[in-house]
């Protein structure tokens, strides 16, 4: 009987000491740490993307108690109620630019850009653009390897397996911009969500001069400079063979769809033309109010 | 007989085109000279649209220290400076010159006659060979001028000419000493000059016993040059390998340089042109390229313009087979694949090279069964495998800790590969991004 005691005792004792030990250690080494920067990494999504271009979310969450203002802190996954939240924690304000989303500026799919080689070097797109031109005749659009699927952490962007381009899943995509790194050919840009989703860019990157450009895709921009032209709003500007619209200009009045001699200008998320005839008027005046 | 220590492999020599001579290409309709022919900063151009060239006028002057000129190897009228896809398949500005007769710029020596002395110094010399253009024929095309300035720090003691030529149909080298050897030994003793030193080795791989008797007999009345056979290996060509080879020496890690040993190396085609420059004053306007392919009718080595294009030569030869799966531009091992045959001949064009469908195409990759024969066959010792998977998951540092920027792109381990994995690709990835990070942080500095 008498050894059981010995050994509750002997074990007791040398928990209790060790115990003693360790609260004397922790009290005597205590790390201050912000109590807010805790609150704040419970908001954040923790998928570490890197979107903010912090290494994660827990860098970003004392950044945001430590300096002085919200200038240049934006999780980009955050809706902007919770970056106010966020902002309130650190004592800050914040004033938020519009939602924005990856847009995939390449419209070269099988039918309009064929194929006239075959690539078949490592499945990457960074690879395939170091080789050579890729496997079609336009220089400047989609590979189609799919770098920028591979790097989405929020499963927002799929390769189409018919047009061999990928796709953004508008409601997934948090506007990290990983996507728009990975692309060697700089083709994915985020623009504003606008309302209703609505958008209208120039689905091409060819900085070719015309006749070059039009023969590697039926769809690409010859530089023709019409929609300049047809532009309202001056949003519209010409470079390099290559028209671009200016997003924050933008008034979403879609003329410039129609002038378009190439259909490379795409409005996406608009109700069919016939039916909303006057619909884009209102949505003009919408847009100027607020 | 010596070669380098350690990888290498030995793939299927098929030197179709060793016992032909070297023909002369009929002069294009138009040439086209793109800018950036060379490594360094792309030559400027120095003629307007509508400029009347002769044979021999400069028509781009160097972009920088670490670049060089361009000369119109035809004559004619500039018809515009645009863009061409070149044989690195990518839209780059060149010059297109619209042909017209035949007219030589009259300070070019364009006899026949061997030219034994020059009384010119050792700086006219490399003067000489940077107005004439000259870079590494090999196919790296590193500025000649650049290369016969070594740093100041280090001792130079053996010349070596790189007549090699491991790189499997490539016959161009191997026909220019068999034809030219006489001013190839001119070529060896001005540039000996120029690095002032008395010691030159030919490298020539064992199976051109021909041209190593020849050379041998040529060099037996000079002293200072020794001819060298060495064993059949690739890539024995390298700059690095055949320093080891030769000498024994290894050239440790980049940034050191092949001059850190004591040694400079020159491709036999290139100790050709500053022959032709020194003695003849003729630029850099003509090269040797060998026209083959396993079914190619008439595979040939033809003295070809700069600027003509390709698929005026790939007529020469008999038209491209119907079979042809891949047009390459250079060796079948470090040669890149051509996206059609508009591409024009440049400086660095040493090959072109019709490979049949069934031969070209790749087969699918499987998983790395980690056999390690990459690791063994990596002259450089390195372990293509590891570069690969980091490459792969995009982790820069890790390829940067394994030594990727020492990688050659020689492309043993994508050949010895069971698993077809597109090992080269991978690493050539890598080395691109990490040359570009060690780029950022030395400027950051």
């Amino acid at each position: 009987m008498s050894f059981i005691l010995t050994a509750v005792l002997v074990l007791g004792l040398t928990g209790l000491v060790l115990g003693l030990v360790l609260y004397a250690v922790s009290r005597r080494f205590k790390v201050e740490e912000d109590p807010r920067v805790g609150q704040i990494l419970e908001l954040l999504p923790a998928a570490n993307c890197g979107g903010c271009g912090f290494p994660g979310c827990a860098a970003f969450a004392e950044a945001c108690v430590k300096q002085e203002s919200m200038d240049g802190l934006k999780c980009s996954v955050c809706k902007s109620e919770v970056m106010h939240q966020i902002a309130a924690i650190a004592g800050h304000s914040v004033e938020l630019g519009a939602e924005k989303v990856a847009v995939v500026r390449c419209n070269g799919s099988c039918a309009n850009r064929p194929n006239l080689r075959v690539y078949d070097g490592a499945p990457s797109c960074a690879a395939a653009a170091l080789m050579n031109g890729g496997a079609t005749g336009c220089f400047y659009g989609c590979l189609g390897c799919g770098d920028c699927v591979k790097v989405c952490k929020f499963d927002a962007i799929k390769m189409d397996p018919e047009t061999g381009l990928p796709v953004v899943d508008q409601d997934k995509c948090t506007a990290c911009g990983a996507c728009v790194k990975a692309c060697p050919r700089m083709i994915i840009e985020l623009r504003s969500k606008n309302k209703l989703d609505r958008r209208v860019y120039v689905s091409c990157v060819n900085k070719d001069k015309g006749p070059v450009a039009k023969k590697a895709c039926d769809v690409a921009c010859i530089g023709c400079g019409k929609c300049v032209k047809a532009c309202p709003f001056e949003a519209i500007t010409l470079e390099n063979n290559l028209a671009y619209i200016d997003f924050e200009k933008c008034r979403l009045c879609r003329k410039c769809v129609d002038e378009c001699p190439q259909h490379s200008i795409l409005a996406v998320n608009f109700p069919p033309k016939r039916v909303a005839e006057p619909a884009p008027e209102n949505q003009v005046e919408q847009q100027t109010e607020q | 007989m010596n070669t380098f220590k350690i990888g290498g492999v030995h793939p299927e020599p098929n030197k179709l085109t060793a016992d032909r001579k070297i023909e002369t290409l009929a002069l294009p309709v138009q040439a086209v000279f793109p800018l950036s022919q060379h490594i360094g900063a792309p030559a400027v151009p120095c003629v307007q649209k509508g400029d009347t060239v002769r044979v021999g006028t400069r028509i781009a002057e160097p972009g920088g220290f670490m670049s060089a000129s361009i000369h119109s190897s035809v004559s004619g009228k500039v018809a515009k400076i645009d863009s061409v896809i070149d044989a690195s398949g990518v839209r780059k500005p060149a010059i297109f010159i619209d042909v017209e007769g035949d007219e030589w710029e009259p300070s070019i020596d364009r006899s026949d006659k061997l030219v034994l002395q020059s009384n010119k110094s050792r700086e006219e010399i490399v003067e000489c060979i940077k107005n004439a253009g000259i870079v590494g024929m090999g196919g790296a095309c590193f500025p000649t001028h650049v290369k016969l300035c070594p740093p100041k720090e280090c001792t130079i003691d053996t010349l070596i000419i790189n007549a090699v030529e491991c790189e499997p149909y490539l016959t161009a080298d191997h026909r220019l000493m068999l034809e030219h050897s006489d001013e190839i030994i001119i070529g060896i003793k001005i540039i000996l000059k120029v690095l002032g030193i008395d010691h030159a080795v030919i490298g020539i791989e064992a199976n051109k016993p021909d041209a190593i008797t020849l050379m041998r007999s040529k060099t037996s009345m000079v002293s200072g040059i020794e001819v060298m056979p060495l064993q059949m290996k690739y890539p024995q060509g390298g700059e690095k390998q055949l320093i080891e080879a030769v000498t024994g020496r290894q050239v440790p890690p980049p940034p050191a340089l092949p001059a850190n040993v004591g040694c400079v190396v020159q491709n036999v085609g290139t100790v050709f042109a500053v022959y032709e420059a020194v003695m003849k004053n003729k630029p850099l306007i003509e090269r040797i390229v060998t026209v083959t392919g396993q079914d190619v009718k008439n595979p040939c080595n033809l003295k070809v313009r700069m600027g003509t294009p390709v698929s005026q030569l790939i007529e020469y030869a008999g038209g491209m087979p119907e079979n042809t799966g891949k047009l390459i531009s250079g060796g079948p091992m470090m040669g890149r694949p051509l996206l059609d045959d508009t591409a024009p001949v440049v400086k660095g064009t040493s090959g072109i090279l019709m490979i049949p469908e069934a031969d070209a195409i790749r087969r699918a990759e499987r998983n790395c069964i980690r056999c390690a024969k990459c690791v063994q066959a990596c002259p450089m010792g390195l372990e293509p495998y590891l570069l690969a998977t980091a490459s792969e998951a995009s982790d820069w540092e890790c390829a940067e800790e394994n030594w990727i920027m020492s990688c050659i792109e020689c492309g043993c381990c994508q050949s010895t590969c069971p698993s077809r994995r597109p090992l080269l690709d991978w690493v050539r990835l890598a080395k691109n991004r990490v040359g570009g990070i060690i780029r950022a942080r030395n400027a950051k500095k």
